[in-house]
């Protein structure tokens, strides 16, 4: 005990807090704390060391591993204190094992034991300790150890047990359903407990049951009813009543377990009714916890089946919240109109002003809230302001986890509400250019595929204008720096497919681009493919047109570039290109006809073609083919490589063996040329067609020697890139040549949309000085311009006025009573700052330890009266607590005579003692205003600094009470 | 359910931490650096509520120190902010105006008081009345444990004298 500081712990120890809270910098923390790690390593293995000792080696160790740093090598000395038989180490030893371990942690199998065995104890502290630890540790496979015990300590003596028991098998439920199905039937038993805690504990588990299965719990229905009716009426014991309000985590989780019961039906829902409407009318609106009842309320209202009055009641709530000044209360209104817009979508009308002013706040948290709300009434009529809104959000943050999120919300709500095309391509375009790398593949995959296929229209004037279109904004976004690999990928395919179908761009112009595109990007493969495929498709053209090619020389620099790449896909291509330019006009036509995207591949799959060629090989004396079925043994690659050219996810998955290696063959056939089939990407089917036809021929002829070439190739592709040709671009133009245009319902209402929009806009600017008239447009275009509507039949102006005086007011006043209910702390300048040395300013004449002499002069006599004014009782309590200190830190010091701190304790308490014989007192008058906890605090004070702990300028804060 | 706790002090220093769901270390320091940086950075009116990665990290400044709380998009947020409230006022009555110095220096108590009040992610105590109960109990074994440890020395000095 001598050993002990006032907190508890040695001196080392305090020493180790003190020099971690006065470190300046995250490395010197970690290098205090690695230099800690050290001495308990040493220590810890030390031979005899007494268990107080122990333990406060562990708590070390957790405080380590709280700092975020690996203690692992000390698990094990806190798996031993579980099995100590002092409940106190014991608890110690469950604290860190819990904070320790995960579930899946190997040393859990060491602790089951200890942990049956204390389930089973007579000391229900230990039990509850066990318990704690049950919910943390055991996982599915040491389930059936303990479930036995816990479903037997349901029935304890003690609630706290209980309690625990059924939050455990919560736990176990969470992890593997199945292992505790059989007992749901206890959950229905605890659920009437005779302690409101157990019940409490119980619906935890029952709402997950309910959400998985609503049928079976029907019954509880009114159960839950009559639950909550006892609560709202205060029928629960005091002790449960928080700021007022009868039990309101218990009301709240009855709500949210009735929302899913009441849910579409009727029958249970109109039980609610009344029940809820109570809830509603007994919710205390001023303070948080009234709200977030009231909150759940409008949540169940909007969950179950509704009922016109409560969907009143909840929205005049709702309204309550977005009016209100505190940033919470109008987030948690949004949030609630996100949920009652399902059921009465006007709802939405009234509140259009709280909700612009919502999107325009600094507040990010609200701002994604509410465009949360936008995504959820987007209509076709407010879907470009809708979307254009959420992209300038998107461009503006840098969190990718929510830039992911809004953009594929963009793309979603583009898609199936884009009023025209021309929109959707830019809006596409906008959100490639900006998350590009963040968007689903398939997204591009459907703008290209629109793009080449049109919108359904026979009408082919529309689409030809399209894709200029499209080109023309490619051109001029593909100057920008940066762009996302995927949209990159994009810009290119369509480049080469359309840059030059319109005539505006010369061949040499869209290629120099695409060289620069390739230049730039010089380290995405990817990039580099689409680029110079989408040169040959461009010199295809011109070649086919009859004009005459003229190779820019950084085109020629990157054909040859590429084609002594480490890449064999890029070099095929390169390969490729190059022989293209070389064929004349009428096989570049056929081998790449102009915009084929689009067509259907025949697949031959018969090969009937080569049936002419096979009769003659077989007239000259060839051997005739063996049929498949008897083939099945042998490793066959040409019937493989003709699947191939067909179905690329063939490249997925090979069943055959490898043979064991042979004596190499020497080849024949040109190694470069064989595969050139299997990896040319299909962007355009008709060719990878015709050049299949053409290389069918020789591949057959020595499929032998091909054998051994096809084995090296697999192994190539462990370090290039592997299946870039043959996965997902190939995929997935094959599917969008099977599937007929679904990306685009065209919505003709867009020109009438736009239209009204500007009226709208025009007929608001003038009178409205005071609401910003680009709110006001906002607002009607997101609306559907109800203000405009309203307004008509009468004067305009005087409405307009009105709906300012009901919207505008709560904007007003919330600058300034806002400040003290809005922030949960913000205490008037706290006395205790001048506690502080380094603060001089406002009131340097008072020594906090003088202050401290007269407090606890006053302390020495418990009863004295002066502490009329403040809280009595809390007074004397404090004092009593002192005294407590003061007389253990005392006896401590007697019993055990080592002279550590516990000697510096003594000497400053009778230090102190002395110095209270000073005069004190007229310092200690004007800081007692803040009653008890000032006195409180200065004792604490006092004690650390004892301890040698003194608050610094960087924490002025420390002493502060929490509460304020 | 609530998916951690984190005490963060105003310079960013953790006074706690409890995972409720599984975190391998290396995730946790990660987790702890990137709401610390989006916590503290919020403004004073904010809301007290911050998406991240998919969960609600639901926060509340006492004098210098954030208590934050992760918890599920359906979850009720108010609730939350309460059951943190709910937290400092346990710990209030138990160590008596409490402030950032005494979970400095006694966290592993502020740990217990924590197992009263949530266990595996949720609340399973509303009343304060039955955790301070619950933790008299255990401190009154402790107390029990002191005194005979205290005894027993006792008499080893007697005896060896």
């Amino acid at each position: 005990m001598g050993s002990q500081g006032g907190f508890g712990q040695s001196k080392e120890f305090l020493d180790l807090v003190k020099s971690i809270g006065e470190a300046r910098s995250k490395s010197e923390e970690d290098r205090i704390i690695l230099g800690e790690i050290e001495t308990l390593k040493r220590r810890i293995v030390e031979p005899d060391i007494p268990k107080r000792k122990m333990k406060e080696y562990i708590i070390r160790l957790v405080y380590v591993e709280m700092l975020g740093h690996d203690a692992s090598f000390g698990y094990i000395h806190a798996v031993k204190m579980t099995h100590d038989d002092s409940l106190l180490l014991k608890r110690t030893g469950y604290l860190a094992v819990t904070l320790f371990l995960n579930e899946d942690h190997d040393l859990i199998i060491l602790i089951v034991n200890t942990i049956q065995k204390d389930l089973r104890s007579d000391n229900y502290l230990v039990v509850c300790a066990a318990l704690n630890a049950v919910c943390r540790l055991i996982n599915e496979e040491t389930i059936p150890a303990v479930l036995p015990q816990v479903v037997e300590l349901l029935g304890h003596a003690k609630e706290a047990v209980r309690k625990k028991a059924v939050m455990a098998l919560h736990r176990f439920y969470q992890k593997s359903p199945a292992s505790v199905l059989h007992l749901i039937s206890n959950f229905r038993k605890t659920l009437c407990d005779k302690d409101p805690g157990v019940m409490g504990a119980t619906l935890c588990p029952l709402f997950d049951l309910v959400t998985i299965d609503v049928k079976s719990f029907k019954d509880l229905v009114i159960s839950f009813i009559s639950i909550l009716k006892q609560v709202a009426e205060r029928r629960l014991p005091k002790s449960y009543d928080y700021h007022q309000m009868p039990a309101p985590f218990i009301q709240i989780k009855l709500l949210k377990v009735l929302a899913l019961l009441g849910s579409g039906d009727k029958q249970a829902s109109e039980q609610m009714y009344t029940v809820l409407g109570d809830v509603f009318k007994k919710c205390d609106t001023s303070c948080n916890i009234g709200n977030a009842v009231l909150y759940e309320c409008i949540c169940c209202v909007s969950c179950i089946y509704p009922n016109t009055k409560l969907l009143e009641t909840a929205a005049d709530a709702i309204s309550k919240f977005l009016k209100s000044d505190t940033h919470n209360l109008k987030y948690m209104g949004i949030d609630a109109l996100g949920r009652l817009i399902k059921i009465s979508p006007d709802i939405a009308e009234q509140h259009q002003l709280a909700v612009i002013d919502c999107l325009e706040d600094p507040d990010d948290t609200l701002k994604r809230k509410t465009f949360e709300l936008l995504y959820k009434m987007t209509k076709s009529t407010n879907v470009n302001v809708i979307v254009d809104r959420m992209i300038d959000y998107m461009i503006s943050i840098n969190d990718n986890h929510y830039k992911t999120e809004i953009a594929s919300r963009c793309v979603e709500l583009a898609e199936q509400f884009a009023p025209s095309n021309h929109w959707f391509i830019q809006t596409m375009n906008k959100v490639f250019e900006h998350a590009g790398d963040l968007v689903n593949i398939k997204v591009a995959h459907n703008l290209m595929r629109l793009i080449a296929e049109g919108f359904g229209e026979d009408d082919d004037t529309t689409d030809s204008q399209l894709r200029s279109s499209a080109v023309e904004s490619y051109l001029r976004i593909i100057a920008e720096p940066k762009l996302p690999s995927v949209f990159l990928q994009m810009i290119c395919w369509v480049l080469g497919e359309y840059g030059t179908t319109d005539g505006k761009y010369s061949a040499s112009y869209i290629t120099g681009k695409l060289c620069d595109v390739a230049e730039a990007y010089s380290n995405d493969e990817t990039v580099k493919a689409y680029a110079i495929t989408a040169l040959m498709k461009l010199y295809a053209y011109e070649i086919a047109a009859g004009r005459k090619v003229d190779i820019l020389p950084e085109c020629q620099s990157l054909i040859e570039e590429l084609s002594v790449s480490h890449s064999t896909d890029l070099q095929q291509r390169a390969y490729e290109l190059q022989a293209l330019i070389g064929l004349d006009a009428c096989a570049v036509e056929s081998v790449m006809p102009s915009d084929a995207s689009c067509e259907d591949i025949e697949i031959d799959k018969s090969l009937s073609f080569l049936n002419h060629y096979v009769q003659e090989s077989l007239e000259k004396g060839a051997q005739p083919y063996i049929p498949e079925s008897e083939r099945t043994g042998m490793l066959n690659i040409s019937s493989f490589r003709n699947e191939d050219h067909h179905e690329a996810s063939m490249h997925g998955l090979r069943f055959e063996a490898y043979e064991l290696p042979k004596p190499m063959v020497p080849s024949k056939s040109p190694v470069t040329y064989t595969p050139s089939t299997e990896l040319v990407p299909v962007p355009e089917p008709s060719y990878s067609r015709e050049v299949h036809t053409s290389t069918a021929v020789p591949s057959i002829s020595n499929s032998g020697s091909t054998e051994l070439k096809l084995r090296l190739d697999g192994v190539q592709k462990k370090w290039g890139r592997p299946s870039y040709s043959s996965g997902s671009t190939s995929t997935s133009e094959s599917s969008s040549q099977k599937t007929v245009n679904g990306v685009a319902q065209t919505e003709s209402v867009s020109t009438s949309t736009s239209r009204a929009q500007a009226t709208s806009s025009f007929d608001l600017k003038k009178p409205q000085v005071e609401i910003s008239p680009e709110k006001q447009r906002l607002a009607a275009s997101l609306f559907g311009g109800p203000i405009k509507t309203d307004k008509r039949p009468t004067s305009s102006k005087v409405v307009k006025s009105s709906s300012h005086a009901t919207e505008k007011p709560p904007v007003a006043k919330a600058a300034d009573t806002a400040s003290e209910k809005s922030t949960p702390v913000q205490p008037p300048p706290d006395l205790l700052d001048l506690g502080e040395p380094t603060v001089t300013s406002s009131a340097p004449l008072i020594d906090p330890f003088k202050q401290l002499e007269g407090l606890l002069d006053q302390g020495e006599n418990v009863s004295a009266p002066n502490h009329g004014a403040v809280n009595a009782n809390k007074a004397s309590d404090v004092m009593s607590l002192y005294v407590e200190i003061a007389a253990s830190g005392q006896s401590g010091g007697a019993v055990n005579p080592v002279p550590t701190n516990g000697d510096d304790m003594l000497s400053g308490l009778s230090g102190m003692g002395i110095r209270t014989a000073s005069p004190g007192g007229p310092a200690g008058s004007s800081p007692l205003s803040k009653g008890p906890n000032l006195r409180d605090a200065l004792e604490k004070d006092a004690l650390v600094r004892q301890m040698g702990v003194t608050p610094t300028s960087q924490n002025p804060n420390l002493f502060k009470d929490l509460l304020g | 359910m609530i998916h951690f706790v984190l005490l963060i002090s105003r310079q960013g220093k953790v006074r706690l931490t409890k995972w409720y769901s599984a975190y391998p270390q290396k995730e946790r320091t990660k987790v702890i650096r990137e709401i610390s940086g989006e916590v503290l950075a919020r403004g004073p009116k904010l809301c007290n509520f911050v998406e991240w990665r998919g969960l609600k990290v639901v926060y509340r400044r006492y004098a210098s120190l954030y208590f934050c709380m992760c918890i599920n998009q359906d979850d009720n947020e108010l609730e939350v902010l309460e059951i943190i409230h709910h937290y400092v006022e346990t710990l209030d009555r138990y160590f008596g105006s409490v402030c950032e110095l005494d979970l400095i220096f006694n966290f592993h108590k502020a740990y217990y008081i924590l197992d009263e009040l949530l266990l595996a992610g949720e609340l399973q105590e509303s009343s304060k009345k039955t955790v301070a109960r619950l933790i008299a109990g255990q401190d009154a074994l402790v107390e029990t444990a002191k005194e005979e440890a205290n005894s027993i020395s006792n008499i080893i000095a007697q005896a060896s004298k």
